[in-house]
């Protein structure tokens, strides 16, 4: 992104970020960080390293240092950046109520006048972010192909010839867990608009994701059929775009603010009740659009609609679960917090709702509320830390014995995914998304 | 930076990763959790055995650097802020519970141990590590040696010190200093052991601890008063312990700070109180029943506008709420948040708090007090902004008359989180010149060549005593 009136930036010059940063960065939020640090435990990649610069204090006081001038940013600042999982998990611990993740992001916004100096980085993000998310149709086509390669045995052709070999070895462990893409989403499959089921109780608007669509269209369509279930009316606008969560976590602001006017357009136009997100890093970026657009005349007030109409799936489902035909499930189940609904969204629904399922006994998974090590592409941009973090992670999940290892958000789905294959327990258990598993029970 | 001798020098005792002095790790390790102190050291070091501590003070000692020991940087009073620049010794990577001795009801750990982990270790066996400072779940427990951390529960079962019975230190010189053990009873010379704990890293570095521990409480329970009237609620806490009851907490919120609490949390206080007390017991099921019992007929007795006794855990959450909330309520009001210690005897609670009203009306400041009334251990805390250099000056002088007045009330300037650099200009008015001397003798037999924290607890300057008028 470039900064609106500025003279073009020097691709090379730290110092011009450093410029960037001073004006940008938000001094009071900088402030407002006492140093106790509450965080330090909560955070992830402080555990794994044992360093202040590894933990939300050391990358406050990293920024305030920028901010104030006392210091140039450079590439280890950048490094330590972007060693953030992004979880979230430090606000929740903090007193002061410092409101991290979006200092990271200015902090990210800022690195992000440089391009990311690793190749695979700089083709990943590009790819991504500027070729791929903000389109559905390509996003589509994409998943026509990925269809068509894991049908048609393709991926056996490729894996034979050795041209996964090209590959890094946490992409082709991670390709192996990948579920099985759709060449067509919810809306191709369940329609434009779903009438409810009895009594209506209200029109939601389904946001369907990016990948979510691709690769969890079942997901997606069980989404609606549960909203459907519940007496809601269903409508999934196609204007409808990605939340730009991803954009927006890696410093692309303007790309990510694009999109979410997009989206605030199409679910207006739909006059919905409420706006429902089935994946959690989805929903906390729709819940901030208002923040986003604080102080722009044009937008402020259509971004507030949208985010006060923004819920999880849990949490519509949670107030009317007793209604609901559930049926057995005789199952062990354990549940893995989605940071970004945990942190983001303060969502507490998905435990209740896995407790009323009749059957099941339910496991607290030890340290739960930790992030998994997914967040986002942080798995394919910081394979170690991501696994150091996983294999620790599914130890935990070793402990609980149990049969389902439940999530509600498709990057920790992929993760426990991935994490029950490196620890060998795919005889013993399956990672599900929570309203899979709610559907199961319902039909 | 470290000249690249001295670098190759530790990176021979601790290895390559252990030793840095990049600008992002020197700047993380340039302030702790006190507002507005920081100093770039010249690098880090990370020792992870006795003998690196050993090995790196030698060569500290050898080319004159400065260290600074520290855990988690969660102490209050600047206390590792290195101010003369030199190493950081991080601790951290030190953090191995040794032993629980269950036949002489001992703990022995590194420091580096988090505080929280010990409390939960030994409470899985039935056995009670009482000193819980608010840190507890970030703080290590050489750290809390270090600055003889205090906590909640100090009215009934005392802080740090009283618990710490061993300790294996390094000496500037690189020798290593065994003090006490695992006794109850040791009067063989001068009580080192004691001297340590709270010797703010002045002395020497602190590398393994033997610390007794107690059976754990059988029993709990947590009850609440409000009052209209803050002399009411200070005659209640004196005549609590009166009566021979010794309750494990006896905490304290004034009217400034239930009214920001209730603006923040909104969990129903009332804004019209003067004070709220809440107090917990411990103890076998019947004495802790009694005991409640009793202090809520003395808080009816002195006509408290509100009485209320837990009958569930749940219901415990809820009234001990209040106290939970007030770090965040008065942490959220403005960007800086300067929280002291001054310490009064118990009786003065009204007074002193009367005192601080008093100085924060005259400077024009907002400052609320809450703390262990049990103790004395009040918690003046100002919400300010460090960017405002002209209300900053007027912070400045408020504490230094509140310092000054719990003095004249026969308090302290510091109740638990110890002078460092913050209260070194202080340090005079509690302990007077001779004072300053012993200490300053005793620093030189430790430290001769002034090596470990500089510029700590003795501050080149003393303020001159606040005449008040």
């Amino acid at each position: 992104m470039k900064p609106v009136g500025e003279k073009p930036i020097d691709r090379e010059s730290w110092a011009q970020v450093g410029e960037y940063l001073r004006k940008t960065l938000d001094q009071d939020e900088l402030t407002h960080c006492m140093r106790c640090g509450f965080c330090l435990p909560a955070c992830p990649t402080y555990r794994e390293t044992g360093l202040e610069q590894a933990s939300p204090r050391g990358r406050l006081a990293l920024m305030k240092a920028v901010a104030d001038g006392m210091m140039e940013p450079d590439k280890a600042f950048a490094d330590q950046m972007n060693l953030c999982l992004g979880c979230r998990a430090c606000e929740t611990a903090c007193p002061a109520g410092v409101q991290y993740g979006r200092v990271l992001e200015q902090a990210r916004a800022g690195i992000a006048l440089r391009e990311p100096s690793s190749r695979i980085v700089r083709g990943l993000r590009k790819l991504f972010f500027e070729h791929l998310f903000p389109y559905q149709h390509r996003l589509r086509t994409l998943g026509w192909w990925l269809a068509l390669y894991q049908r048609w045995g393709v991926g056996w052709l490729v894996q034979r010839s050795g041209l996964m070999r090209l590959f890094p070895e946490h992409i082709r462990e991670m390709e192996a867990v990948m579920p099985l893409a759709s060449s067509k989403g919810v809306r191709e499959q369940l329609g434009e608009i779903i009438r409810p089921e009895g009594t209506p109780k209200g029109r939601v608007g389904l946001f369907r994701g990016c990948i979510m669509d691709v690769l969890f269209t079942e997901t997606n369509c069980n989404t609606a059929r549960l909203l459907v279930k519940a007496g809601y009316e269903v409508v999934i606008p196609d204007k409808q775009r990605c939340c730009g969560a991803l954009h927006a976590h890696a410093g692309e602001v303007e790309t990510a603010k694009r999109l979410a006017c997009d989206n605030i357009g199409a679910f207006r136009e739909a006059k919905v009740d409420w706006i429902v997100s089935n994946a959690g890093g989805c929903g906390a970026m729709l819940v901030e659009y208002a923040h986003h657009f604080q102080g722009d005349v044009r937008m402020e007030e259509d971004a507030r609609w949208f985010s006060e109409r923004v819920r999880d799936i849990s949490q519509l489902v949670a107030d009317v679960i007793d209604d609901l035909p559930l049926k057995r499930l005789q199952r062990r189940v354990t549940y893995q917090d989605s940071c970004h609904l945990r942190n983001g969204m303060h969502v507490t629904q998905p435990r209740n709702i896995l407790r009323r399922i009749p059957g099941i006994t339910y496991v607290e998974l030890f340290e739960s509320d930790r992030c998994c090590g997914s967040a986002g592409i942080y798995n394919l941009t910081q394979p170690e830390m991501s696994k150091q973090i996983l294999d620790e992670k599914m130890t935990h999940v070793k402990n609980t014995e149990a049969d389902i290892l439940v999530t509600s958000n498709p990057g920790c789905l992929l993760q426990m995914k991935w994490g029950i294959r490196r620890a060998g327990l795919e005889q013993r258990m399956h990672a599900v998304h929570l309203v899979d598993l709610l559907m199961e029970a319902v039909e | 930076m470290l000249s690249s001798e001295v670098k190759r020098e530790l990176q021979a005792v601790v290895g390559p990763d252990d030793v840095r002095d990049d600008p992002e790790s020197r700047l993380a390790y340039s302030y702790d959790a006190t507002p507005m102190y920081q100093a770039m050291p010249d690098g880090v070091v990370f020792p992870e055995s006795t003998e690196e501590v050993q090995a790196i003070m030698k060569i500290a000692s050898r080319h004159r650097i400065p260290i600074v020991g520290r855990g988690s940087g969660s102490n209050l009073s600047a206390g590792t802020v290195p101010v003369g620049g030199g190493l950081v010794m991080v601790m951290t990577k030190m953090n191995r519970l040794i032993e629980i001795d269950q036949d002489n009801l001992t703990a022995t750990f590194q420091p580096g141990l988090i505080t929280k982990q010990l409390h939960e270790a030994v409470e899985r066996i039935g056995l009670f590590y009482p000193p819980d400072p608010g840190s507890m779940h970030v703080s290590t427990l050489g750290g809390n040696i270090a600055e003889c951390a205090g906590g909640l529960r100090g009215l009934k079962y005392g802080t740090t010190k009283d618990y710490v019975i061993g300790l294996e230190a390094v000496l500037p010189s690189g020798d290593i200093l065994r003090t006490g053990g695992k006794l109850t009873k040791d009067v063989a010379g001068y009580d080192l052991t004691k001297l340590l704990v709270g010797s703010e890293g002045t002395l020497a570095i602190i590398t393994e601890a033997t610390v007794k521990l107690l059976p754990l409480p059988e029993d709990r329970r947590v009850m609440v008063a409000h009052f209209t009237d803050l002399y009411a609620a200070a005659r209640t806490v004196s005549q609590i312990i009166a009566e021979r009851i010794i309750p494990c907490t006896l905490e304290f919120l004034d009217q400034g700070t239930i009214r920001v609490i209730e603006d923040y949390a909104k969990i129903g206080l009332p804004a019209d109180m003067a004070a709220i007390l809440l107090i917990e017991q411990d103890g076998p099921t019947s004495v802790v029943e009694r005991d409640i019992e009793r202090i809520a007929e003395i808080c009816r007795q002195a006509k408290a506008a509100h009485v209320q006794v837990a009958q569930s855990r749940e219901e415990e959450v809820q009234l001990m709420s209040a106290r939970r909330s007030a770090l965040s309520a008065l942490a959220r009001l403005r960007p800086t948040t300067i929280l002291e210690d001054a310490t009064v005897p118990r009786a003065a609670i009204a007074p002193m708090v009367e005192q601080i009203n008093r100085i924060k009306e005259k400077y024009g400041l907002q400052i609320c007090t809450f703390g262990h009334a049990g103790d004395g251990n009040l918690h003046p805390t100002c919400m300010t902004d460090a960017r405002d250099r002209e209300e900053i000056e007027r912070v400045e002088k408020a504490f230094e008359e509140i310092f000054d007045a719990a003095i004249r009330l026969g308090g302290t300037i510091t109740g638990e989180h110890g002078v460092g650099l913050a209260k070194a200009p202080f340090l005079e008015w509690k302990v007077g010149k001779s004072g300053i001397e012993v200490m300053k003798g005793i620093k030189r037999a430790f430290d001769p060549d002034g090596l470990l924290n500089p510029g700590k607890m003795f501050s080149k300057e003393t303020r001159r005593r606040v005449v008040i008028t």
